[in-house]
């Protein structure tokens, strides 16, 4: 299934059981998957029309009012866009607003450098009171939904919206502020998220054949950290790998940095966007440009686990 | 102008040729942009291809970024860089992105590709121009989706306050965006007195496809003494059957082979007609 067909179907199982939630849209309804909701229910699922800074502040005003807006578009829209109306009308006035954001980092492919956001988390995330979620597989994403319903305040979801190979399968436990483990290990901790999931997992077949036993954690929730479990791992490994489709500055790399250097300082490695902005391209090329597949893992993993502190 | 229609015929074989190549592509809102861009090009831009950066040049800002393959097609026909170029777009180290980028591409005068923003540029090339006092017109084409946007209302404050007559500006006003029809999403009209009423002087081209039409209201804009909309009724996907029955759904289409080899074929029999 497509992420945003599992997004559709579980905004309108809510939909069904809570009437005040409503789904904004800012002509990406279609791309992201959306369309059957506006036929569905016509008077909480809508489009404003290409104005996503009206949008925002008309969720802020509706949520005032008691309703759940979730306001729909492409991840730059959705965040750079849309920053202050998120910082006042939304967390600041705090508002119950979630903000769904699609095509995150290089999955913008032939959209190129103006829809790809490698900034988002981090324009985000120095904003207080931000949920910053983003989901791995359809999985998690529908097991995220209700659990995001219940949190009374803002949520950024940041989704890849197409077909994507699940990792988690439907019998495991999900909690939104608790991280995923994917594998228990003590050579050395990767933290990974979004896309990168299913990359750091290809990774680790290959460091498994050379011996290398990672813990593998995915952070899917960018704010609040689950720092217990961060900082438990780290102890039993002593060297840290991040993994994530965003720019290094401002997203996983610097979250887990700066609560790292205050608590547990360890040797550290990061692969993500080096501070360049997008282009165009599909998917695998952009991952190879920008030094972001598996074997890119693979040899940061190594370098790091040979820095490990104890 | 028989000649402009030929050549409107022979750039959507070029949109269609670089769009196919690639297999998908922002169809619609290209192949409504034709006859302006044609009528432009051939017409009135002051522009030197041999030197993209010309001081004092005319300028075109194609705020509705998406629109890449049209504005393209065009530029390679008027010698800024080789037709070879339009089968790499989006391909790896491109200089054809689906957007319009001003770093990359020769011709292009401003980078777009979020909605609304360029609006805003023209208006400050505009008063940059004004200040410079070179005698450049500065042209605009934005979406009527795009038209959306605050920004763009923002901008049309901006240029009346400031007197831009140099700025003249196109409105591709199909009708369509990506989720619906216009009127289905959040209605324009009545359009023309919106603009006036930003103090803007507005011409409205009933036949956004006819070079003639264009060719007067640009002229008709150029002895105004506002800044000058020019409202084009035009139709997404126009010329091309298969895109043009789209509808809504012409705005980014997969075009294969098959697609392609129709198209074309219906193309090169209107040129030869
Ligand atoms: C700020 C922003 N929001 C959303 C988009 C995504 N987007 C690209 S084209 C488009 C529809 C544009 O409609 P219109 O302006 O009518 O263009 P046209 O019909 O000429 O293709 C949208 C929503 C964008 N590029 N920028
Ligand atoms: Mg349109």
């Amino acid at each position: 299934m497509e992420m945003r067909q599992a997004l559709a179907k579980e905004l309108d199982r809510l939909m069904e059981i809570n009437p005040n939630i409503v789904v904004i849209d800012a002509d990406l309804s279609k791309p992201n998957g959306l369309m059957a909701l506006k036929k569905k229910y016509p008077e909480r699922a809508f489009d404003v029309g290409i104005a996503e800074q009206n949008m925002a502040s008309i969720a802020a005003g509706m949520s005032s009012y008691g309703f759940i807006p979730f306001i729909n578009t492409f991840t730059p829209f959705a965040t750079r866009r849309i920053c202050d109306q998120i910082a006042i009308s939304i967390a600041y006035a705090k508002q119950n607003v979630k903000i769904i954001g699609t095509d995150p980092g290089i999955s913008a492919e032939y959209n190129g450098g103006t829809h790809m956001s490698f900034e988002d988390i981090g324009v985000l995330r120095s904003i207080p009171d931000i949920v910053i979620f983003e989901p791995v597989d359809t999985v998690q994403l529908s097991k995220a939904m209700p659990q995001i319903l219940d949190y009374n305040g803002p949520v950024y979801i940041r989704m890849f919206r197409k077909e994507i190979s699940n990792i988690f399968s439907k019998e495991e436990q999900f909690s939104l502020f608790s991280t995923s483990n994917l594998q228990k290990g003590n050579d050395l901790s990767i933290f990974c998220s979004g896309l990168m999931v299913q990359e750091t997992m290809k990774a680790n077949e290959e460091l498994s054949k050379i011996g290398i036993k990672a813990d593998i954690i995915n952070v899917h929730t960018l704010k609040p950290l689950d720092k217990p479990s961060i900082l438990k791992s780290v102890k039993k490994t002593g060297a840290v790998l991040t993994v994530e489709n965003h720019n290094v500055i401002g997203g996983l790399k610097s979250a887990i940095c700066e609560f790292l250097m205050e608590e547990y300082p360890v040797p550290l490695k990061s692969i993500g966007i080096n501070d360049k902005f997008g282009q165009v391209g599909k998917i695998d090329y952009l991952k190879k440009i920008y030094k972001m597949q598996a074997e890119d893992i693979v040899k940061a993993a190594v370098e790091i686990k040979s820095k490990r502190k104890n | 102008m028989l000649k402009l229609d030929k050549e409107c015929r022979i750039i959507r074989k070029l949109i269609l040729k670089t769009i196919g190549t690639l297999g998908v592509g922002h169809i619609g809102g290209s192949l409504s942009i034709v006859e302006a861009l044609v009528v432009l090009y051939a017409n009135h831009m002051n522009c030197d291809p041999q030197n993209p950066k010309m001081a004092g040049r005319d300028r075109l800002i194609v705020s509705k970024g998406h629109s890449g393959p049209a504005v393209y097609s065009v530029l390679a026909r008027k010698g800024y860089f080789s037709e070879d170029w339009l089968l790499t777009l989006n391909q790896p180290g491109t200089n054809l992105p689906s957007h319009c980028d001003m770093n990359l591409t020769p011709g292009i005068d401003m980078t777009t590709g979020s909605l609304g923003q360029g609006f805003s540029c023209a208006a400050g090339i505009a008063k940059a121009s004004k200040i410079r006092n070179d005698g450049a017109t500065i042209y605009a084409i934005i979406g009527d989706g795009e038209s959306q946007e605050g920004q763009i209302w923002e901008a049309s404050m901006f240029a009346s306050q400031h007197k831009l007559d140099n700025l003249i500006a196109f409105t591709d006003y199909n009708k369509m965006q990506i989720d619906g029809t216009i009127d289905e999403i959040c209605a324009l009209e009545p359009l023309d007195a919106k603009w006036r009423a930003f103090g803007w002087d507005v011409v409205v081209v009933k036949n956004g496809h006819d070079c003639n039409e264009i060719d007067s209201a640009i002229r008709f804009a150029k002895f105004s003494n506002k800044p000058t909309m020019i409202i084009l009724h035009t139709i997404k996907g126009n010329g091309i059957s298969f895109a043009e029955s789209a509808g809504v759904d012409s705005h980014s289409m997969q075009v294969n082979k098959e697609l392609l080899a129709k198209a074309m074929e219906e193309l090169e029999k209107a040129i030869i007609d």
